[in-house]
Parts: C-alpha cells; structure tokens; sequence
C-alpha cells in the first residue's frame, strides 16, 4: 500500500471537482440513460449476487441505465487496475465505474486520487441518511468526504448451531474455552479474506481492555505491545480449531456450508441477517441463532465509490442514489433477501416507508436493533494490514 | 504423333538410384502393358503421368497427349482417366453422384441425369442411380468405377492392376467390358499389371521392367 | 493465385499463432522476475524478487507439493492405464472402458473436481451414505480430506482425470504398433498375458506416447483450479500462489509472482529431466528383466487390481456427477441424511440465468476458438498433403511446446505484457489466449485420420476433373466428417475447461461458466457450485454427443461412413 501512495503522488493530480452539475439532478438522470455502469464488488455471496442482479434490473426500469455486477473475490483487485489505468493514461473511459469499497481499500484509493467526487452529500437520497446515528462519514476513522456514498451497515455477529451449542458465549476468552472443550468444532475463513481478518480485529477489540488505542496508525513501537495479546489467544485456540487450524474454509460463506454439514457449530458473519437468509435459501438448518459479545461487536457501513476514470459517472451515481433509497434499503434488510442493516434514519422517512421497514420480520436467527448491542469502532487500517500479514507468517504456512 | 499417348524418355529415378526408363508411343484404341515384379516402380509410372508423382521421386522425360504436351500439367487438367485395384467410388456419394462426379460442367440437370442413366445401362445397372456404393456388389462396383472414368470424357486410360482384386469368374467380365469400351472411344490405354492373362487379353505390346 | 502462395505459408503462421503467445509470455515473466516492469515504474536488474520469493516462508512446501503431486498423479495414472492394457485389451470389460471414454474426457477437470471433494469430504456423500448406520457418526469426522496437506486429495482429482486421457492416447498409439500379434506370440511362448504385454509392446507404445506423458506432468506440476478446489491452502501449490500474488493490489508483488513463474518453469523442466532419467532406468532395468524370463506370476492380480484401479477411476468421476447433480435440486440437506430433505427447482432458477449469461460467453468464445483452430489445422495438414511437406518429429514437440510450459509461468507474463503496452484486456485476447491451448489439441485429434485418409481417391478426383480446391472440399472434408465433428468437439471442450488463461488474460471481465465455478468454489455454496459445474461439464458433453450423433444421422444411408 505504501507504494500506492508514492506512485501516485509522483503522477500528476488529477482534479477531483466534479465535472457534473450536481445541484441539478435532472441533468444526472438525464445523461445516466443508456450508460452502462460496471460495478466491481465482491461476488462471493450468492443472495449479494441476487441483491445486485435486483438492483439492476430497478435501475434499468426506473433510469435506463445498465448494471453489470463484475464479480471480483478481493476488492484490492479494482483498485490495482484503476492505478494501472491511472499510469497508463487512461482518464477517460475506465474498465470500473464503481466499486463497492470500504477501509483499507478506500484509504488507499483517497490518497492516491484515484476517487471522483465528492458527490455522495449531493445525492437526493442522501437526505434520508443517518449522518448522527451512523458512521456513515468516516470510514475505518478516515474520513469519507464526499467520496464515498453508503449503502449497508454491518455489524459483527456470531452464528450458532443450538442443535449442538445451546447457549450464545459472551467473549472471545469464553469462545477458546468452549472451542478447547469441544475441539474442531469452530473455525474462521482464512486472513487476507475481510471476514477472517474482521475476526483477528474483533478478537483483539474484545481483549484489548483498552480498545481506543487501535483508533491511532499503528507504530513500530506500539504494534507489538498491543498485539501481544491477540497472538497468545490465537497460540491458545488454533490448536482446538477446526483441522487443527491446518486449514481454514476461503470465506465467510463457506463456513456456513460447514454449518449445514455439521462439521463445525459456530461461525462470524458481518451481516445481522445473514443466517435468516441463509435458512430461507436452504443453506443452514432452522436451529441456527445468532449472538453478539457482551462487549458489544465491531460494526462498519459498506460504500460504493467512483473511480475518477469513470466513463458513466452519472450513471453510477444514480445507482449510489437507488442504493440509499427507501426501496433498495428495505428490500436489502429484509433478512429472507440479504438481511443487511440500513443507513437510512427512521425519523426522517415518510410514514409510508416508516411502515415498510416496521413490517419486516426480522426472522428467527435475526437480533433485533436492541439485541445488536454496542456497536465498537473499527480499528485504523494500518493495523489490519500488519496483522494479516503476521497472521500469515505464523499460522498461513502451518505443516 | 498427333492421336494417343507418348511417353518420351522417360525416366524416374529414387535418390539418385534410376527405377525404369521407358519410351513408347501408344496410339488411340491400342493397349500398351507394363508388367514387372513388386517395387520396380509401375505404379510410379502411373503416378508420373497422372501428376501425382510423391516428391522423393525425380523424373525427367515427357509426356504429350493427343498433341499436347501435359508434363507439366496441373492433374485435374490432364484428362487422363485412372482406374486402380479398389473401385475407390466415394462413399459419401449416390452411385448417381459419382458418376456425376466427372462430368464435365454444362448441360441441364435433366440432361446430365440422362447421361447418368445412359451410362448405367450401357452397364447393365438401369436404376441404379440413388443407391449407396456401399451396398453395391464386388462386379457392380468395378462397373460403376469404369463407367465413372469414362463419363469424364478421358483422352487416354492408365490402369493399376485393376482386376486383381476380382475372383476369377468376374475377372474376364470386367476386363473384356473394359477393353470394350476403351476400344469403342478409341482411347489409348496404358495397363500396369503382373498377370498374364490380362496382358494376354490386352492384346497389345508388353513392355517388361526388370528390377 | 492467392490460394497458393497462402497455403504454404499456413504451417508457419499456426506455429506462430501457437508459439507466438506463449515466447512472449516468458519474455514478459522474465524481464519481471529480475525487477523490470515499467508499468509499476521499477526497473530492474534487480534480484529483489527472488530473494523476496524464496524468502517467503511457504516456498518450500509450496514448491515440493508442486514437485509432488506432478510425479505421483502422472506415474500413477500411467501404471494404471499400462497395467489395464496389458491385461484387458481388446476384452469386453475393456470396450465397456472404452466407450465410457468420450464422456469421461469431455468432464472438465473443475466439475471432476469437485465432484470428488462432494463426494469424499468427511461430511461428503460416501459418508452420508454409511452413516450413523455403518459408522455410527452422527457428525462428521475431524479429518482432514479435501485440501489435506500432503496433497493427495488433489492427486486423485488429477489422477481419475489423466487416466481417461492417457487411455485414448495409448489406444490411438496401439492401433499403429500391431499390438495384438505380439501377444499372441508372446502368450504361445508361455507369458502371461501382462508380463507379454509390458515386455513385447509397452517399449514400442511409450515411445509414441511420451509427448503426451510429458503434457501430463507439466500440467499436474502447474494446474490452478483443481488445486484451488482439492490442494492445501497453508501453503498452496506454487502455482495457486503465483496467481493470487498476480491478484495482489501491490504491483510490486507481480515481480514476485514472476520470480516465482519463474520457478515453477524451472521445477517443470527439472522434473521433466528427471522422469526421462527415469525412463533412461527403467528402460535398462527392463531389458534385464526380459533377459531373465520370468513368465508373470503375479499377472492375475496386477490385472485385476488395474482394473478395479481404472474402474474406481472412472465410477468416482460419474458418482461425482450424480452427486452434483443432486446438490443441485437439493433442498436442506444436513448430515448425516443420505438424501436432502426435500427437492427442488429452486436453486436451478436462482443460478440458472446467470449460468446462461456464462454459457453464453464460454459458448462464444469457445466456438470462435475451435472453429479458428479447425480451419488452420485442416489448412496445415491440406498444405503438408498439397506440397509435400513432413512434420518432422521435431515438429510433433513444437505442437506440444504450449502444452509443456507451465500456464503459470507464461500467463502472468503474457498480461503484464499487455498492460506494459496499453492493450486492453478482454475477449479478443482471451480467444487468442484460449488458441494456443485448443490448437494442439485439434491438431492430434484430426491429424491422423486426416493422414490415413486415401490418397488415391485424391487421384482419382483429380482424373475425373476435379482441382485441388474441389478435392478437398467434394471429397476428402465430406469423407472425413467424423474425425473433424470429433476435433472440433475436442477443441470446444478444451475452451471450454480453460480456467487460467481466461482469468489472466480476461482481467477479470470474461466470465466463463469455469472462472465462475471456481470463483464459486471458496463461497462454498455447494448448489450454486453444482449448477455451475453441471452447465460447464454440459457444455463440454453436448459437442462430443453431436459428434457421434450428426455423421450417424447424415450417413443414415451411406454403409460406407456410417462407422467412420
């Protein structure tokens, strides 16, 4: 990542003020029609996929416009062809038009003005977000600026199978001692994947006594002291883990499958309804509950940003805007489609819509808004990247 | 001379190592007869005036046709007919289509389907035209063969031991029907075999190749 | 005219279109590898990335799974293709073989894949089936099966693959070395019909099929998506980890990829060396064996036990089938249920038009690719036939040149090198990608019955007027409907199992029904995966079905094509 940044900024900048008239959205709408948006987010969840698919097909009826879903397995592959088009000289017509983005990622694309914008405060449906409520401005503590728009809250859970684990466990601490009693029945999907390094955070989060310590970049002085804690949990666990930590399912899907062969118990997953979906695709069995630490649980919003090549800039914002609009958040947190949080406010949707969200039910494997808990602050990208990177040294090469 | 077939000097040699040499002028309806034992080259012979000469033999003469000198020809404009041991009639075509096959291009369809049928009775096989060579007997085979190469309008035949492969009661049959008809178009025909009875038959020169 | 002075030129021009790509990948993984890639604005010569590869922690396994899982799967797949010949040629058990061949072929590697890993995993169907009654598990075993470490798992995906494709080689090379008189001689001298075999035909039959033995090897060492699915993942094969250090956002980390492309060509033609070694062994070791003249005792079992080999081979890739095939209709289906709890259209409706958008693209792809190859293979092999040409036998490994260099070790050079040059990624390269793969394989399934086709109707077409154009079109191409259908089905089929190259060369816009299976693969949604690996083995059946279908029903009423 670091070369990122010094690649870039010996290029030349690039200007970031929009070229498109954003106080008048007509003139958005008009140009988005019969532009096709391609969208690179990542495919490895089969209900996202369909969520998309949906997504596309609204927006070609309302707007015109056409999305593709480019279905990628590591968002740092978009951002490693929008600086390739960047150094090729290709400002114009870009492979990517959006990218479904959040932490490290964003950062990395921000300092390297490789973003257009900003724009997301200018989109109509911006007014019914949750700016207060939310962490919808800044992004894994940087801040968003415009660049970004959200679309998603997530937060971390923990699904169980009470066929076999009756009780939710309240810490990380007593998840080790469960998984000691009941060896190679719990597993995380293997770091660099988001969700397994979302698990090292969590557990570092929950074991820190002082969380707000990973709010700051990480330092060569600091990064040992306060990971120390986290290495010995893992030196404590990965023993009793699944395979005995000798293998480690690809991503957070596929620890469900492991779920519904019975193979282990317990899995993370960042998204609340999650396992309703999954039980109403058939995928995890009706005895699947979900559970979050007393602690309370990481939680981020997922963003869509622009790259500053963008051939369709209008057309992607006006699917930024759909994404944030009362329909699209509905549907996205209905727990039998994709069981996402919103980023909308309540308070500040019509009573129609109001009801809309008021409706849905929530599903038996789903936690109420209460139930969620606290929601704790992700910590500074620079961390996580030390940390999976030292993960990967110690336990990615295990014999 | 101005009618027939004359190989002048001819010559094919393998890698330096000279096969046959032979020089005869063969004249229109007479048959001329190669005969020599296994791999003195008689079928080479063939190859070299049909055109289809394999690249690791050198030949040096001339061939001329009815006045035309064809060495050099192309093979599909040479209007030599060749018959060889296997009828080698196309299996993906009626017996009609292949005798179709040589017809020179010109005519309507209903006169060059007359020409088929004609040519089907001249050999005993009236309605035969929309059958599969497949099905065909060993001696309806050879006739359809033959009556194939003739309805291309040849100006000289060459054959290949083109009888060796019937059994002895068909044998006479084809080879007279074959002689018959070659003599009746007046063509000159040259006959590669090592039987003696059909260059009994033929009835003309023997040339004998040593090894 | 035109037509002739093209024609001659066409054997060089396909050389070129097969060599071509892959000479410039290697440049393009070469000049990386020594820390050049103006793209990222390093340039070298720098011994950054090799000192950085080999100070990655898991080379070393990676590397020896690589070495590993290459030397065993394709010498395993060879004893038992061997020892199944020699015992059962020309038996009923082995024409029954024999025609499960085509669609044993005609299953691409990742629907094989995983096939296998749904049916052997600990929570997998063979289990389902046996238990809680034989076993007495009502939850699956902690062991660790599909992605073990050692690698097996994904030698057995490789193996029940190879085996199917070193049989139709050996058959096509039995056919040209008068295989069945020796063994009667060799049996009326008092040999088991094996111990005959391995010592009168085995030397002439290896000889022929050494090339794609080689193929084999180089394409075990290297293959990505089977090890994605079967091999380990701390560490994975090289080759897996060649390509997701390609996928790295850190440019800097495609010279590693390179240095380690690099590698992985140098362990290929180190393990090549050393299977020729062996053969150099083997060959002096048989010879003392024949010289001693032991009768085989031991003939019975090893064909017995080859042929249950073989057979398990062949039943685990139409078992892995069947079991996709229910995963893909299955409502909730847990452990240990030997069948879901419910069936249903659900999942086909859900992954069905997407699976269309991907059968789509493979089928367009695939169609240009097998098409294009067809018509330079039939010119080149019209060319060898017009103007005398030979293929030499130097000739036969430049046509298996593509198939010997590691995917991985060109691939990755091949798109840098494009990138370097502003060409856009997309379809049009990934079809030229797909060719250099397709050809060779078109080649050796058309040249023969091309070769044996009678020269002499040639003659004699010629005689009755015909030009060499017409020859060719009128006679020889209709007589030969059967092997070209059949090397088109080849051609088809290989596009459309070709996961690397369209992942690479694609930049991640081409989806084919393979990249999208495997990228399924880690999602571990099993009905997805199932759906996609049925439509992708579809894909690659229905040619070969049309294959033997169309020449029957266009032949009906020719005895003399109807068998081909």
């Amino acid at each position: 990542m670091k070369h990122l940044a010094v690649l870039a900024a010996l290029l030349a900048p690039v200007p970031t003020v929009a070229d498109i008239d954003l106080s008048n959205w007509e003139t958005v709408t008009a140009e988005a029609e019969g532009q096709t948006v391609f969208w690179n987010a990542w495919g490895g969840s089969t209900t996202t996929n369909d969520f998309i698919a949906w997504v596309g097909e609204r927006v070609k009826e309302e707007y015109g416009v056409t999305l593709e879903h480019v279905k990628l397995t590591d968002t740092a592959d978009a951002v490693t062809r929008v600086l390739s088009e960047k150094q090729a000289g290709e400002d114009d017509d870009g492979a990517i038009d959006m990218i479904w983005i959040n932490g490290a990622n964003f950062a990395a694309m921000k300092a390297a003005d490789l973003l257009f914008g900003p724009y997301a405060e200018q989109l109509p449906n911006w007014a019914f977000v949750d700016v207060d409520g939310k962490t919808v401005q800044t992004d894994f503590t940087v801040p968003t600026e415009g660049f970004e728009s959200p679309w998603a809250m997530a937060q971390v859970v923990f699904i169980q199978d009470t066929a076999d684990l009756a009780e939710p466990l309240g810490s990380m601490q007593a998840i080790a001692d469960w998984s000691a009693a009941n060896p190679g029945r719990f597993t995380y999907p293997q770091p660099p994947d988001f969700l397994g390094t979302t698990f090292l955070k969590q557990a570092l989060v929950d074991l820190l006594d002082d969380p707000s310590v990973l709010s700051a970049p990480a330092t060569d002085d600091t990064y040992d002291a306060v990971t120390a804690p986290l290495w010995a949990f893992l030196d404590d666990l990965t023993p009793t883990l699944w395979r005995e930590g000798r293998a480690y399912p690809a991503t957070g899907p596929a620890q469900l499958q492991l779920i519904a062969d019975g193979e282990v118990d317990l899995a993370i997953s960042f998204s609340p309804g999650e396992a309703t979906a999954a039980i109403a695709n058939n995928q995890l069995p009706s005895t699947v509950r979900t559970f979050v630490l007393d602690q309370g649980t990481i939680g981020n919003a997922s963003f869509v940003a622009i790259p500053y090549n963008s051939g369709s800039k209008a057309g992607a914002m006006v699917v930024a805007n759909f994404l944030m609009s009362p329909e699209a958040q509905v549907r996205a947190q209905n727990p039998e489609i994709l069981g996402y949080g919103t980023v909308l406010d309540m308070d500040a949707l019509s009573a129609a819509d109001r009801a809309a969200f008021d409706a849905l039910k929530l599903g038996v494997a789903t936690l109420s808004p209460a139930e969620l808990g606290a929601v704790q602050a992700e910590p500074h990208p620079s961390w996580m990247t030390r940390i999976a990177d030292d993960w990967m040294q110690r336990y990615g090469v295990s014999e | 001379m101005d009618k027939g077939l004359s190989l002048k000097d001819v010559t094919i040699s393998k890698a330096g190592t000279p096969l046959l040499s032979v020089s005869h002028d063969i004249g229109s309806g007479e048959v001329l007869t190669v005969m020599g034992p296994s791999g003195v080259g008689k079928s080479t012979l063939l190859a070299f005036i049909t055109g289809t000469l394999a690249p690791d033999f050198h030949a040096e003469g001339e061939v001329w046709l009815d006045g035309h000198d064809i060495t050099n020809a192309a093979p599909h404009q040479r209007r030599v007919g060749i018959l060889f041991q296997d009828d080698l009639l196309f299996p993906h075509l009626s017996v009609g289509a292949n005798l179709a096959f040589g017809l020179q291009p010109g005519g309507s369809a209903a006169e060059r389907r007359a020409r088929i049928d004609e040519a089907l009775e001249e050999v005993g096989m009236t309605g035969f035209a929309d059958r599969d060579p497949g099905t065909l007997s060993g001696g309806q085979k050879a006739r359809v063969a033959l009556m194939r190469m003739l309805l291309s309008d040849p100006c000289a035949l060459l054959l290949d031991e083109p009888f060796s492969r019937l059994d002895a009661a068909l044998r006479a049959q084809v080879r007279d029907m074959v002689f018959d008809r070659a003599r009746a178009r007046a063509l000159p025909v040259l006959m590669v075999t090592h039987d003696a009875d059909d260059a009994r038959a033929a009835g003309g020169v023997i040339v004998t190749l040593a090894g | 005219m035109n037509r002739q002075r093209f024609l001659p030129v066409l054997p060089i021009l396909t050389l070129v279109v097969m060599l071509g790509p892959v000479a410039a990948g290697l440049w393009g993984t070469f000049l990386p590898a020594f820390g050049h890639l103006p793209a990222a604005g390093l340039t070298g010569p720098s011994f950054d990335p090799l000192r950085d590869l080999f100070a990655w922690g898991g080379l070393p396994r990676a590397a020896m799974l690589s070495v590993s899982t290459g030397l065993l799967a394709t010498s395993v797949s060879l004893l038992i293709v061997m020892f199944v010949t020699a015992g059962w040629s020309g038996t009923r058990p082995f024409r029954a073989l024999e025609r499960l061949l085509s669609p044993l072929l005609s299953v691409p590697h990742a629907a094989a894949a995983f096939g296998l890993a749904f049916l052997i995993a600990p929570s997998g169907w063979l289990s389902r089936l046996v238990s809680p009654g034989l076993t007495g598990w009502d939850r699956p075993p902690d062991l660790l099966i599909v992605q073990d470490s050692l690698g097996l798992t994904m030698t057995a995906g490789l193996i029940v693959k190879e085996v199917p494709f070193l049989l139709l080689i050996t058959l096509a090379a039995l056919g040209q070395t008068d295989a069945q008189r020796s063994i009667t001689i060799s049996q009326a001298l008092g040999y088991g019909r094996v111990t005959g075999w391995l010592k009168t035909v085995f030397p002439r039959v290896y000889a022929q099929i050494r090339p794609p033995v080689y193929v084999v090897l180089a394409y075990s060492m290297s293959v990505v998506d089977v090890a994605v699915i079967l091999g380990p993942n701390t560490p994975p094969p090289l080759s897996v980890q060649i390509v997701r250090w390609m996928s790295d956002p850190d440019l800097a980390m495609r010279l590693e990829a390179a240095a380690g492309a690099l590698l992985q060509l140098g362990l290929v033609v180190g393990a090549l060396a050393f299977w020729r070694l062996a053969e150099i062994i083997i060959a002096r070791l048989g010879r003392h064996w024949i010289a001693k003249g032991s009768r085989g005792r031991f003939d019975t079992i090893v064909a017995q036990g080859a042929l249950v080999a073989g057979g398990v081979s062949a039943i685990i890739v139409l078992l892995g089938l069947l079991v996709l095939a229910i995963w893909s209709f299955a409502g909730f289906w847990g452990f240990p249920d030997a069948l879901p709890d419910g069936f249903t259209l659900r999942n086909w409706m859900r992954f069905g038009p997407g699976t269309m958008t991907a059968l789509g693209e493979t089928a367009l792809i695939a169609v240009v690719v097998a098409s294009a190859a067809l018509i330079l293979t039939i010119g080149c092999l019209e060319a060898e036939y017009r103007y005398g040409l030979s293929f030499s036998q130097r000739a036969v490994w430049l046509l298996y040149l593509p198939l010997l260099v590691p995917q991985t070790a060109f691939l990755p050079g091949l798109q840098t090198l494009m990138l370097s040059i502003g060409a856009d990624v997309g379809r049009a390269p990934v079809m030229l990608a797909h060719l250099v793969f397709v050809l060779p394989y078109v080649f050796l399934s058309l040249a023969d019955p091309f070769r044996a086709w009678d020269a002499r109707m040639g003659t004699i077409a010629a005689a009755l007027g015909a030009s060499p154009d017409g020859v060719l079109w009128r006679v020889r191409l209709p007589m030969l409907l059967r092997p070209i259908l059949t090397a088109l089905a080849v051609g088809l089929a290989v596009s459309v199992g070709q996961y690397l190259p369209t992942l690479l060369i694609g930049g991640g816009r081409v989806a084919t029904l393979t990249t999208e299976a495997v990228a399924l693969a880690s999602g571990g949604d099993r009905r997805a995966i199932a759906v996609y690996g049925l439509m992708q083995t579809g894909a690659a059946l229905v040619p070969f079905a049309l294959a033997l279908l169309l020449p029957a029903l266009v032949w009906r009423n020719r005895k003399g094509l109807r068998h081909g």
